[in-house]
């Protein structure tokens, strides 16, 4: 199995102070840790457990300058096998069809079987680069990948629908699969792996070498345009839930589990 | 002068970071710090990863890199929880003098099993009457003709009741003058006959590493377990405390940092009169002094962990940075307990059990008395 993970530096938003550009298009990232995207960790690490079971490479790309070679990094140490950036000075701005294109240009040079990206990305959370890298290759794709078992030219994936549904598909290789969390347990980066990619070339590719003519992706090339970011008002739909501690105990449980949140 | 990390330095930080929130589970912590016992199940997977015995030569089981990459695994550790970061630091404590003098067997022996989490090591030093003051030993090893026999009693042994060897200092030449240059190091494994050690009782911080006393009854060992040079003990033991204070200064810095994330941290949610705790410029100054003292003291560790590594031994800069380190963790915790008030005087909170775990690194491997005599001594010139 070849397969090609693509990956993402985005600021840890999880825990901090997330504070609104005075242009009002973006947050304030100067103060913000910066990691691999959480969705994409899982990403590698099933491309991983595959290439384990099943043999094969993995090769990890992200469009990114040069600071985000750490995350590429990151990946090898864990047990990727290449990783290749794209220079993302062009990319300044993307939306997710500008970086689609980007990626098509690597997933269409080399014989992938298998395409894995993150369900979404923790900054702009599209959840679209995916589905839409399958539609330019014409390669079956399914989101929100929750189990992955390689068969005979072929992958059956478990999906996570609403309501705590699962749907189990069968697709034809090549496909796209966009992984959500939780997937697998991610294997922490060790000293050894650090030390086995410490000597490890990085090429970074321009745009004419993933084929697109200079122009074809940034912000001048999008579809999407954010028009601006914004912080929700403080939500006064509060439902005050009264009775005895067994009574509320027995409501919340029948929310949690309308919405999905228990089995 | 470059003051940046190497990429390969900065991915370590990062690792060592990430292995720590994924695994230093604070009511684990609490659990082991009431139990007073060692987080075995989390420093077995610290091994095997690489983490512990980072600075061992690669052909004896470990990644052949520096005190200096050692002391950043230490500090991010101690940043995420005091107690985990403390007892996992001091896993392989004293293995370092079988590194730098034992024969190669004895590292054969020992260093890859420390790196691998099949062996923890414990350096005997101090007696119940030289603690700060080791040029003599009561502790005596006699040579006889089919090995060593040891008699005599050493207190405050970190790792004591769980290792599985020891480095001992013992009196072999009665007669020498001055009395340290009849002291030599000798090796003692867990269960020899004659061994006992037990826990020193109930310790304000530290709790999940093991202190304890440890005897020696008629110990026999073979007369190979000698580490180093006869009658170097004292010298060997010196040389090796400038090489731990690095380390010991990590935690310190590593203890103080992460007591000031978690004060900044609730220094920004807590409302008083109005306004935030950090919206008062009382809280501000106190944020403002813990962050100097906290990069003052980092800067001079690395700085003592990086000359270690360059090949020098200067005892004035690494009891510079573990007396500048310990101080430093002692006053930031303090703060920190401080900002979060009473909150902050609770176990729950971990400031608490940070400020606890603060306080020994103005103690062991030299207290900060005896690191000012050093730093005195070489600045005088003292004979």
């Amino acid at each position: 199995m070849e397969i090609l993970v693509c990956v993402k530096k985005v600021p840890d938003t999880a825990d901090a102070e997330v504070i609104l550009r005075p242009d009002g298009k973006g947050i304030k990232e100067d103060d913000l840790a910066f990691g691999i995207n959480e969705w994409d960790n899982y990403a590698v690490e099933e491309a991983i457990r595959i290439k384990e079971a099943h043999g094969g490479r993995v090769t990890v790309v992200t469009i990114g300058v040069s600071d985000s070679e750490d995350v590429l990094r990151r990946c090898l140490a864990m047990g990727a096998d290449d990783a290749i950036m794209i220079d993302g000075g062009p990319f300044a701005g993307s939306d997710p069809y500008g970086i689609a294109r980007g990626l098509r240009g690597i997933a269409a040079a080399r014989a992938y079987d298998l395409v894995l990206a993150g369900a979404q990305a923790g900054d702009d959370g599209f959840g679209m680069v995916g589905p839409v890298l399958a539609g330019y290759l014409g390669w079956s794709h399914a989101t929100l990948v929750t189990s992955v078992s390689v068969e005979d030219g072929k992958v059956a994936v478990t999906r996570e629908l609403e309501g705590g549904l699962e749907e189990r598909l069968r697709l034809a290789l090549p496909a796209v699969l966009t992984v959500q969390t939780g997937i697998n347990e991610p294997r922490y980066v060790s000293i050894m792996g650090i030390r086995k990619v410490r000597s490890k070339e990085i090429p970074v590719l321009d745009l004419a070498k993933v084929g697109l003519a200079a122009g074809s992706v940034g912000e001048n090339a999008n579809v999407l345009r954010r028009i601006a970011l914004s912080v929700p008002p403080a939500g006064k739909e509060a439902e005050m839930i009264k009775g005895t501690p067994a009574e509320i105990a027995r409501k919340i449980l029948d929310i949690v589990r309308e919405r999905g949140g228990v089995g | 002068m470059d003051f940046e990390l190497t990429k390969e330095q900065k991915d370590i930080k990062q690792a060592a970071r990430e292995f720590a929130e994924g695994e230093f589970d604070k009511d684990l912590a609490i659990k082991h710090d009431k139990e007073h016992s060692f987080p075995r199940s989390v420093w077995k997977k610290a091994c095997e990863l690489g983490f512990v015995g980072i600075h061992f030569p690669e052909e004896f089981g470990g990644q052949g890199l520096g005190v200096f990459e050692n002391v950043l695994v230490v500090e991010e550790f101690c940043r995420k929880d005091s107690g985990f970061g403390t007892a996992l630091a001091l896993s392989d404590f004293a293995s370092e003098i079988v590194m730098r003098h034992g024969s190669r067997d004895q590292k054969a022996k020992y260093l890859p099993a420390v790196s691998s989490g099949a062996m923890i090591s414990a350096g005997c030093f101090t007696e119940p009457n030289h603690g700060s003051d080791i040029t003599g030993m009561d502790t005596a090893a006699v040579k006889e003709k089919d090995g060593w026999s040891i008699n005599g009693t050493k207190t405050f042994i970190t790792n004591g009741t769980i290792a599985d060897f020891y480095i001992v200092l013992c009196q072999t030449d009665q007669a020498a003058k001055p009395s340290y240059r009849g002291q030599s190091l000798i090796i003692v494994p867990k269960g020899a006959s004659g061994l006992d050690a037990a826990e020193v009782g109930d310790k304000m911080g530290i709790r999940m590493t093991s202190t304890a006393e440890v005897s020696f009854s008629g110990v026999k060992v073979p007369l190979e377990n000698l580490v180093g040079e006869e009658g170097k003990g004292f010298y060997h033991v010196l040389e090796f405390f400038d090489e731990s204070r690095a380390e010991i200064a990590s935690t310190a810095v590593g203890i103080a940092q992460g007591a000031f994330d978690r004060a900044l941290e609730y220094s920004k949610q807590r409302q008083q009169f109005g306004q935030r705790l950090a919206d008062f410029q009382a809280t501000q100054h106190k944020l403002a002094d813990m962050a100097t003292w906290i990069e003052a003291a980092r800067l001079l560790t690395y700085k003592a962990a990086w000359n270690f590594d360059q090949g020098r031994i200067d005892p004035k800069l690494t009891s510079m940075a573990k007396l500048y380190a310990g101080r430093t963790a002692v006053l930031v915790t303090d703060e920190a307990v401080q900002i979060l008030g009473g909150y902050g005087y609770i176990l729950e909170n971990e400031v608490e059990r940070y400020y606890r775990d603060a306080k020994i690194t103005e103690i062991y491997e030299g207290t900060k008395e005896i690191q000012k005599n050093t730093i005195a001594g070489a600045l005088i010139k003292k004979k």
